[in-house]
Parts: C-alpha cells; sequence; structure tokens
C-alpha cells in the first residue's frame, strides 16, 4: 500500500526546486487580479487532448485572444461521474488520442509564454492526480504557472486535513462547488476554505445538463447565495451554451463558466482554434 | 480490545479503505443517509417490516443444505447456503427489501439502480413493485444482451431499463449512469445501489443487509454440526455484498477461515479478467477508495469477465480491507472452470448455480480443506438467467 502511505505522509513542507519556483509562486495571484479589473468574466472550459492531442495550447491561446477570461483545463478521466455525454466523449476521445498527466504537463510548459496574464486551472477527478502523487501534481502545476485546481470528488474534509496547507504552499488555489443543495453553513465553510471564486452549479444535473426548470427557484438560489456577502467572487456553470446563457448568469454573479457547447462546437470542425475563436466572439458579442 | 473488522469509522474506512469521495452535487444526499442510517434501521418499526418481508416475501431463512454428493467429490464436509431460494433468485433482494423500507422513511418517491447480471435490477423492480414506487434501471448494453431474462423480467415488473453505452458497456458504467442520473435527480431520489460499494455509508448499509445471511448460517451449522463455527466460508466477489454477508458474522472469529472468490476471466495475466484483488492498486472508484483495475496513469481499466455480475473493476472497501490485512484469502477462478462448476453441481446436487455462484464452487478444489473440516459455500444465485450462457458454452459443461 506505499502509494497511499507517500500521499498520506504530509508532515514534511514541500521541498522547492528551485528559488525560481517559490518566485513564482509568490507573483501567483492572477485569478484575484482578473476578478478585480474586469466584470461579467467568461471561463471558458476545454478538454486537454480534445480534438487533437496538441490542441491544447493553440485553443487556450484562440480562447483567450477572442476574449476569454479564464482558462479551465479538464483532465480527461476514464469515468467522469460529475460529466454529461459531451465531456465524456471528449475525455475518451482526449484519452485515445493519447492524453494523460505527464503528456498534459509538457504540454502547458508553453503555457505562460502563451497566455501570459490569464487565469488557468485545472480540472479532472482526484484518481489520476493521486497516482501521479497529490504533491507531485501540485509542483508540476505550479511550475507551469497553474492558478487553481477544480477536483470535484476530492472530499471537503480531506481537502482540508490533508491537502489544504500543500496547496496554499505551492499558490495552488482550490476551487469548490456549490449546489442549490448546499446548506448555507457549507458554503461559509467551501467560501473560507477557498481564495479563488466558487463555482455555483446552475442547477441539478451534470455538465452540459439544462438548467433548473423551475426559473424561479434557480433566481431564488442565485439570489440567496449573493446575499451571503461572501470573500469570494461567484462564477456560475453547466447548461451555459449561448449568449443569452451567459448574459443570464452574469446578471446574478461575477460571470460564467462554459464547457460542453464549446465541445460540442469542435467536435463537428476541422480548425479547432477558429471554431473556438467564432465560439467566444458569438458569447462576448 | 482488538478493532472489529465489522465496523468502518465514523467516515467510512476500513482500514485504509472507503470514504465518501463524491462531487458537491452528492453531498446532502450522501450526508442525510449517512446521518440516518444507522437510527432507521435499528427503529423497532423498521426492524417488524424488515423481518415481516424477509421472511413472508424474500422466504427467509433459506436453508442450509449439506451436499453430501459434493462432499464425498471434495473429501470434506459441504454445506450450501440456499440463497438462490431467495424470492426472484439470488441474495440481492436481502438488500433491496431493506433499502425500499429506508427509502419510505426517507421520503423518497422514485428509486434508481444500476445492474450487471441484472439480479440486483430485477430484486429492485420487485420491490418497488410492491411498494408502488417507480424505478429505473441502469445495465450496460453488453450485459442487457448476454442477461436477456433479467431485462424482461424488470420490464414486467414495471422497471425502465436504461441502456448505459459507455466504457465496457459493463457494470461499472451502469454505476456511472446511477450515479449521474442522482446528480441530477437529488431531491426525490433514493440510488438502491446493488453491492457493498459506493461512498459511505453504502458498503456499511448493504453489508448490514445482507449480514441476515451468516447470521442464520450460524444457528443452522449448531442444529446440524452441534458448532456455529464452521471451518471455512466461501462466496464469490463481484463488488462483494453476497460475501459480505456470508463474512459478516464471522469476520471476528479468527478461526473461521474466509475465502472469496473473484472472477479471472480468460487467466490473470491474459489481459481479460476481473480478479481485483491480484490486478488492483489502491484508487478511487464509484466514490470509495478501494483496490480498482487502473492502467499507471490512473485511469480505470476494462475489466473481463464471462459473469456479469463479477465483471467490475473494483471490490468494496471492506473486501479490500479483508485482502489487505490477510484477513480474507482470495482466490480466482476462469470462465472455463466456473462452467465445470455449473455442470458439476448441477449434476452432484441437483442445482443449476448462477455463473457468479459457480466461481465459489469452482473453488472447493483449492480450498485445502479436509474430511473433518466443515466448509460453507454462499449458492448465492440460481442459473436460469444464465441458461443461454450455458447453453452456447456446452462443450465446457460437460
Ligand atoms: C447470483 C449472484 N452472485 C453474486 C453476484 C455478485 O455480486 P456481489 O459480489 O455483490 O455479491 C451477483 C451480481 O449480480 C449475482 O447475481
Amino acid at each position: 500500500m506505499t502509494q497511499w502511505s507517500a500521499l498520506t505522509d504530509l508532515c514534511e513542507p514541500p521541498r522547492f526546486s528551485s528559488a525560481n519556483l517559490r518566485e513564482k509562486i509568490s507573483m501567483n495571484n492572477r485569478i484575484k487580479d482578473a476578478f478585480a479589473s474586469k466584470q461579467n468574466l467568461l471561463n471558458m472550459y476545454f478538454t486537454a487532448g480534445y480534438p487533437s492531442l496538441h490542441d491544447t495550447l493553440p485553443l487556450a491561446q484562440a480562447l483567450v485572444a477572442a476574449g476569454a477570461d479564464i482558462l479551465e483545463i479538464g483532465m480527461p478521466f476514464s469515468d467522469p461521474l460529475a460529466d454529461g455525454p459531451v465531456i465524456q466523449r471528449s475525455s475518451s476521445a482526449a484519452l485515445a488520442n493519447g492524453m494523460n498527466l505527464p503528456v498534459l504537463f509538457g504540454q502547458l510548459q508553453e503555457l505562460r509564454a502563451a497566455v501570459p496574464e490569464t487565469p488557468v486551472l485545472l480540472m479532472g477527478y482526484l484518481n489520476p492526480v493521486l497516482q501521479f502523487g497529490m504533491e507531485a501534481f501540485l509542483k508540476q502545476a505550479a511550475e507551469v504557472g497553474i492558478d487553481g485546481l477544480i477536483l470535484p470528488d476530492l472530499p471537503l474534509d480531506e481537502y482540508e486535513e490533508m491537502y489544504h496547507p500543500l496547496f496554499q504552499q505551492y499558490g495552488v488555489k482550490a476551487v469548490f462547488l456549490v449546489t442549490p443543495q448546499t446548506s448555507e453553513a457549507r458554503i461559509r465553510r467551501l467560501d473560507a476554505l477557498s481564495d479563488a471564486f466558487l463555482y455555483l452549479v446552475s442547477g441539478p444535473g451534470t455538465t452540459g445538463g439544462t438548467t433548473l426548470p423551475d426559473v424561479e427557484a434557480q433566481q431564488e438560489y442565485f439570489q440567496r447565495i449573493a446575499a451571503m456577502n461572501l470573500k469570494n467572487p461567484r462564477l456560475i456553470g453547466f447548461g451555459i451554451a449561448d449568449k443569452s446563457g451567459f448574459d443570464h448568469a452574469c446578471a446574478h454573479a461575477d460571470g460564467a463558466i462554459i464547457g460542453s457547447a464549446l465541445i460540442r462546437a469542435l467536435g463537428d470542425t476541422d480548425d479547432a482554434p477558429a471554431t473556438a475563436t467564432r465560439f467566444v466572439q458569438g458569447i462576448k458579442a | 480490545m482488538t478493532p472489529s473488522y465489522q465496523q468502518p469509522t465514523a467516515r467510512g474506512y476500513y482500514g485504509e479503505f472507503g470514504g465518501a469521495f463524491i462531487p458537491e452535487m452528492l453531498y446532502p444526499n450522501v450526508e442525510e443517509l449517512r446521518t440516518r442510517y444507522l437510527e432507521i434501521l435499528a427503529d423497532p418499526d423498521f426492524q417488524i417490516d424488515l423481518q415481516h418481508l424477509l421472511r413472508d416475501y424474500v422466504g427467509r431463512p433459506t436453508p442450509l443444505f449439506e451436499a453430501k454428493r459434493l462432499s464425498e467429490r471434495y473429501g470434506t464436509r459441504i454445506f450450501l447456503k440456499r440463497e438462490d431460494l431467495c424470492h426472484t433468485g439470488a441474495h440481492k433482494i436481502n438488500n433491496t427489501v431493506g433499502q425500499i423500507l429506508l427509502a419510505q422513511r426517507l421520503g423518497k418517491t422514485r428509486i434508481i439502480a444500476e445492474t450487471g447480471a441484472g439480479q440486483h435490477g430485477v430484486a429492485t423492480a420487485t420491490v418497488c413493485a410492491l411498494m408502488g414506487l417507480p424505478c429505473v434501471v441502469y445495465m450496460g448494453a453488453v450485459d442487457i444482451e448476454r442477461q436477456a431474462p433479467n431485462v424482461a423480467r424488470m420490464r414486467l415488473l414495471g422497471a425502465e431499463v436504461r441502456r448505459a453505452e459507455s466504457g465496457s458497456q459493463t457494470l461499472k458504467d451502469a454505476t456511472n449512469e446511477a450515479i449521474r442520473d442522482w446528480i441530477a435527480n437529488p431531491v426525490d431520489t433514493h440510488y438502491i445501489i446493488g453491492s457493498v460499494v459506493g461512498p459511505h455509508p453504502y458498503p456499511d448499509l448493504v453489508a448490514r443487509l445482507q449480514a441476515v445471511i451468516s447470521e442464520e448460517m450460524r444457528y443452522q451449522l449448531l442444529e446440524k454440526t452441534g458448532t456455529e463455527l464452521p471451518d471455512f466460508v466461501v462466496a464469490c466477489v463481484g463488488g462483494g455484498s453476497n460475501a459480505a454477508g456470508a463474512f459478516y458474522h464471522f469476520l471476528d472469529e479468527p478461526s473461521v477461515r474466509l475465502v472469496a472468490v473473484e472472477a479471472a476471466g480468460h487467466g490473470i495475466n491474459s489481459g481479460h479478467s476481473a480478479a481485483t484483488s491480484v490486478l488492483g492498486t489502491p484508487g478511487i472508484i464509484h466514490g470509495s477508495r478501494t483496490l480498482l483495475m487502473q492502467d499507471e496513469h490512473g485511469q480505470i481499466t476494462e475489466p473481463y469477465s464471462l459473469s456479469a455480475g463479477l465483471d467490475y473493476p473494483g471490490i468494496g472497501p471492506l473486501h479490500a480491507h479483508l485482502d489487505a490485512s490477510g484477513r480474507a484469502e482470495f482466490i480466482s477462478i476462469t470462465d472455463d472452470d466456473a462452467l465445470k462448476a455449473v455442470s458439476e453441481c448441477s449434476r452432484l446436487e441437483g442445482i443449476i448455480p448462477a455463473l457468479e455462484t459457480a466461481h465459489a464452487l469452482a473453488a472447493l478444489g483449492q480450498l485445502g480443506a479436509g474430511p473433518d473440516d466443515v466448509v460453507v459455500v454462499n449458492l448465492s444465485g440460481r442459473g436460469d438467467k444464465d441458461l443461454e450462457t450455458y447453453l452456447k458454452n456446452m462443450d465446457k459443461l460437460t
């Protein structure tokens, strides 16, 4: 069971490979800067290694050039429980293309040269990260300039007890999901533990799913959270597909996250960056 | 006092295995279950309803049958715990009657389930019919083909069977789809999981509901052999619910050897296997930290077994702990050896076992049990659902 003991043995402080990394970490406040300087932020999700293995960086560049304010790069997993069919298919395709964490970190070496200012998050599932090693993962992420991490199946208790100090030491911000069923006490706990933004899931369902059919209930949910005076800004995600969805989300939060709709568009194109550019222009128009 | 193997910690850990690795969308549901299941299970009214259903509906206690001809063949004293005689033909209904009563007490009005062999799907559809609740069962497209009679039974019982088309289109993928359904329907729906897998408290909940198997074994053995404790208890492990039930009241009796039998498929090293204890490493599957089959990058790999109920890349966290701690011995049996055991049990005892169960029977020759030893095999289910597979493999059955 050696693999687990390596993960749970967190008493040792991280050893930085270089002064260089330490410097990168202390400068790492791109998420805060973005929320301080802009309104109605558009966070674009795409799956690393999709539609083809080497699309990751060209897509990042195209999305930012067209106006995306934050990037969320999906690390494909074989069994993505929180994802709907569109992202499931892109994940399977990316894995078939040969994407994995070492390949992704290799591609991300050029990330900061490609998009110097933009906050970039990684989103994925806990198991591949644990097999890579949580500390090794955070260290690599920090080295390539990743700002935040979304791991929907990392339980809050485990995060708080085992990983929070490690995230802080490497300057990677944890982003937590909030749903219409999340209690107020729990939202406050998530808010206290995070230093990035809260990810408001628009309604019941997996990514790409429709929003709450009950518009009033959804309104009530967004307003309830807006009224909580949380320290973190809020982005709304899941099921937002177009400009009207984006504008609606912006009326209730600091911006929105769009993923499945872009992935769907990328599924029918030969020129992924051009498609991504058109997609973002359509939202930001 | 040595810690009990029965009880997970408050957070659902058996040793280093277990826990609840779930997306926030599932947190309120799982938390409600976690905070209420023990209180509900202990409630006298719940127990009255459960005992009544187990006796008059499921047909418990199930017999403990001394298999004289199998005993003669293996030179030891073999008993078969006849879970195949439960209503619907397998142990799975012990869990579903308990969980439907629990769901009612939680105020849930819609039931979902996953199924591999279809036995859990049938057992869920059955209790939903009994209680008048709508039921959706997710089943891998491959399993829908190979377990056609159970698909027909579920439909006859009024359940909707939905195809899981992703991955290897088997039990793992059906479980993914059921979890996604629960994410989309967090308020009215209860997920009746079919084995001792999933996030805490499911492994403990299902183990407790299946524990009736070993509870009965103990007094039945006392009656038949003069002692409550056998020398061996043998059960097959897909997720591990029938094994958990058969082991439960012997877990803290070190003299009883517990033998868990996994599916080797075409053979451990063939690349077509479901022997998780051998091929698996620690990781997270379906919300639980346990042993699972995965590649070096933590992607879950596709298992293989001819038996739909054992075709799963993980095992429940209790079993991962029993393996890691050495409390249980793990054996794996190939498709072909399981098929031989089907014909042996059919011809020697007049009992046609399920293909899953046949893996446990096929382990009899590997136990090293002596003439004075008492061996109990948990006969988890009957073979009717597998007739088509058996007919296709007649050459291996003779
Ligand atoms: C008869 C029978 N035995 C065993 C199993 C395997 O499940 P478990 O390991 O949870 O007992 C199944 C599952 O479908 C089954 O139908």
